[in-house]
């Protein structure tokens, strides 16, 4: 799970520049890999005949591409959004059900406050406006996971409007320039899950679970203002940060806390947008810029041969690595939107109209939830920038691993090393560590305090940085020794003692009296044969500089 | 067409509101078409079946009609009756759930914990495509 956030998260040199030259321009040509699928994969819009391309005239390949994102981020809650049951990931089937959740006759929905809190904080966060009055709304479809045949969701009046996400790469020749870019949130909203489906074709039958159905969410709209799918993947990236940050929700796209739909269309530059189609099932941080990239370059070819490019739902199937139509969703659905009538409007106050006497329990505080906003991420970026001087790409990565901003805080804690050094040690040797065995930060056999008693006996210059290297080597095959304890059992500390390390040289200059004759000869090589044969004398315990010193003291003498 | 004059008179059955203000369009002739009545199978997957059911939902759609008599001009719409009542907060505390066992008597078939569903949305077959499935 790391390597894959991190790639997407803070993109590569190639990559970010890749995204500000050409992101927006796209060209013909295949796309990426599933060339054999091709057929099968579009098998109900490319009706026409695949024709060769032909070379377009100059200036008609240009290619703009738009990607407006729904998110869905489950709320960390302990209950539902409408009903007392639990919310936890992989609980035994139908275990955390009520009776409102399974829509038993006579239930009604209670609104969950803390829902509603996560919502107005999640908004706030996102610079938007939180409405005062919002209202719920049936949206009604069929399916077997769905068992009241309706969502409740706020489609006319939704609980926050017109915010913005800005969400930023490095770019540039090292890596050293953020770029900004900012995505319009359109809306925030309110709405519970579905159940979930196992489809058992062999038997051809679907298992019903509804532990999920019910959960509360929230449906963040972004307005079309991406234009590749690293774009978006970083903006998803960076409302998974945000949303974790606040606590609103854990966001793990794995475990489905997460899950995004794109709307994906192109156009030339000049002219209206292009027919859009809706991408579903995007639930892998992996596969979130894959498909987008992938649905663009199938719309332009599609485009180019002749092809139209029709108003539908498709999903992405990530091993042929293709979007596919989906079957269940041909033509446009009519949801049949109405008013839920079983819950009035959701008023929200703010501390000049919080009225007088009112229960603590029943009102909530705009103001007061402002208040409580923590530090968002790209302020913590710009702190790290500012009091450590890190170089901004590497706040980014210290952000984008979970856990590895923490420990690096707790290694700064207890070292007197330069913040250089620990930056460069945590990113480089113990995340390098990490991501050969795929471990999470979390799961480190190096602790912080280890690291930073490493680094403070690196300081005071007991070890020489490569013996650093060892200790860390064994430090990671934890076996409950302190970096002390293995630079002493080792024999790792550098000589400090200048009279024995004058009598190893003067040993190695007796035993190699060959050498010291091309020295004296005048070949300028062969005192770092010596310096070579010293420091193996010493165990490599010895600065080679303060051995050559030594060595040229004793030769001229 | 049809279709919409359907949409309107289900609006106007269920929402109260937009049907008030969409009076000026189709008035209902009572009469509804095979393609109608197929958009609408596929929608509710439910078989209206006989020219019985159809006379029952063209009757339904009459009186649904007689709402657009009603002058509305200058009336602020309402949401519900309740909108001007205290929506009631929940504090967050699991208090249901674990009736797994009670549940799942209500469903005709279970395997394990789980209810047993048909293999998707199996949406009725269109009058040109029979397609052969299966049902579980």
């Amino acid at each position: 799970m790391a390597a894959p956030m991190l790639r997407l998260c803070c993109p590569g040199r190639r990559w970010a520049l890749a995204c500000i030259d050409g992101c927006s321009r796209h060209r013909r040509g295949a796309p990426n890999g599933c060339t054999s699928s091709r057929k099968r994969g579009q098998s109900s819009v490319a009706q026409q005949p695949f024709i060769t391309a032909q070379k377009p005239r100059k200036g008609e390949h240009e290619w703009a591409a738009v990607v407006g994102l729904e998110i869905h981020a489950q709320i960390s809650s302990k209950s539902k959004l409408f009903s007392g049951s639990q919310v936890h990931f992989a609980a035994p089937p139908n275990s955390l059900v009520s009776f409102f959740d399974a829509s038993l006759p006579g239930t009604l929905p209670v609104l969950n406050r803390r829902c509603v809190e996560a919502a107005v904080m999640t908004g706030l966060a996102l610079n938007c406006r939180i409405n005062k009055k919002s209202l719920f709304d049936r949206k009604h479809y069929f399916y077997a996971d769905l068992p009241a045949g309706y969502q409740i969701t706020q489609q006319r009046l939704p609980i926050a409007v017109n915010g913005s996400l800005v969400y930023s790469f490095c770019a540039g020749k090292n890596r050293s320039q953020v770029i900004n870019k900012t995505a319009r949130v359109k809306q925030i909203q309110l709405e519970q899950d579905s159940g979930k489906s196992l489809h058992d074709d062999l038997r051809s039958q679907t298992l019903i679970d509804l532990n999920r159905a019910g959960v509360g969410l929230l449906e963040v709209v972004l307005e079309p203002d991406m234009s590749c799918g690293e774009e978006a993947a970083t903006a998803v990236r960076e409302l998974q940060l945000i949303l974790q940050a606040l606590g609103t929700s854990q966001a793990n796209m794995a475990e489905g806390q997460l899950r995004v739909d794109a709307n994906i269309s192109v156009h030339h530059p000049g002219e209206p947008l292009g027919v859009r189609t809706e991408v579903k099932n995007l639930n892998s941080a992996r596969f979130l810029a894959k498909a987008i990239d992938y649905e663009i370059q199938r719309q332009i070819n599609e485009l180019e041969n002749g092809g139209e490019i029709l108003n539908e739902t498709r999903s992405f199937d990530s091993k042929l690595g293709c979007t596919i139509p989906m079957r269940d969703k041909e033509g446009k659905q009519d949801y049949r939107f109405m008013p839920e009538p079983n819950l009035p409007p959701l008023l929200l106050y703010d501390t000049e109209s919080l009225p007088a006497g009112a229960d603590p329990q029943q009102v909530i505080d705009i103001d007061r939830i402002r208040e409580q906003l923590p530090e968002l991420p790209s302020v913590t970026r710009e702190k790290l920038v500012q009091q450590y001087g890190m170089l901004p790409e590497h706040s980014f990565t210290l952000l984008n691993e979970v856990g590895l901003l923490e420990f690096f805080q707790n290694v700064m804690k207890e070292t007197r090393a330069e913040p250089k050094k620990v930056t460069s040690w945590v990113l480089n040797t113990l995340l390098g560590f990490l991501k050969q065995q795929n471990l999470a930060v979390s799961e480190s056999p190096v602790t912080p305090s280890a690291l930073a008693e490493l680094l403070n006996l690196l300081d005071r210059k007991a070890i020489s940085s490569s013996a650093a290297k060892q200790v860390f080597e064994e430090l990671w095959r934890n076996e409950g020794k302190t970096p002390a304890q293995i630079v002493s059992e080792k024999k790792l500390e550098l000589m400090q003692d200048q009279e024995a390390l004058e009598q190893l040289c003067h040993a190695v200059m007796e035993g190699h009296p060959q050498v010291v004759m091309d020295v004296k000869k005048g070949n300028p090589r062969a005192i770092n044969k010596l310096i070579g044969l010293v420091r193996k004398v010493t165990l490599s315990r010895a600065d080679p500089t303060v051995i050559k010193e030594i060595l040229e003291k004793k030769l001229a003498s | 067409m049809w279709a919409r004059a359907w949409r309107l008179g289900l609006r106007a059955l269920v929402g109260g509101r937009r049907g008030f203000t969409c009076k000026a369009d189709t008035k209902g002739s009572g009469r509804i078409t095979a393609e109608v009545i197929e958009h609408l199978e596929r929608l509710a997957l439910v078989d209206f079946g006989s020219q019985e059911a159809v006379a029952r939902l063209e009757k339904a759609i009459a009186f649904a009609d007689r709402l657009r008599a009603v002058d509305t001009d200058g009336v602020e719409p309402m949401e519900s009756v309740l909108e001007d009542r205290c929506l009631y907060l929940r504090s967050d505390h699991v208090i249901e759930g674990n009736c797994a066992e009670e549940l799942l008597q209500n469903s005709h078939r279970v395997v394990e914990e789980y209810f047993v569903a048909p293999p998707g949305n199996i949406s009725l077959p269109k009058l040109d495509e029979q397609e052969p499935f299966s049902h579980g």
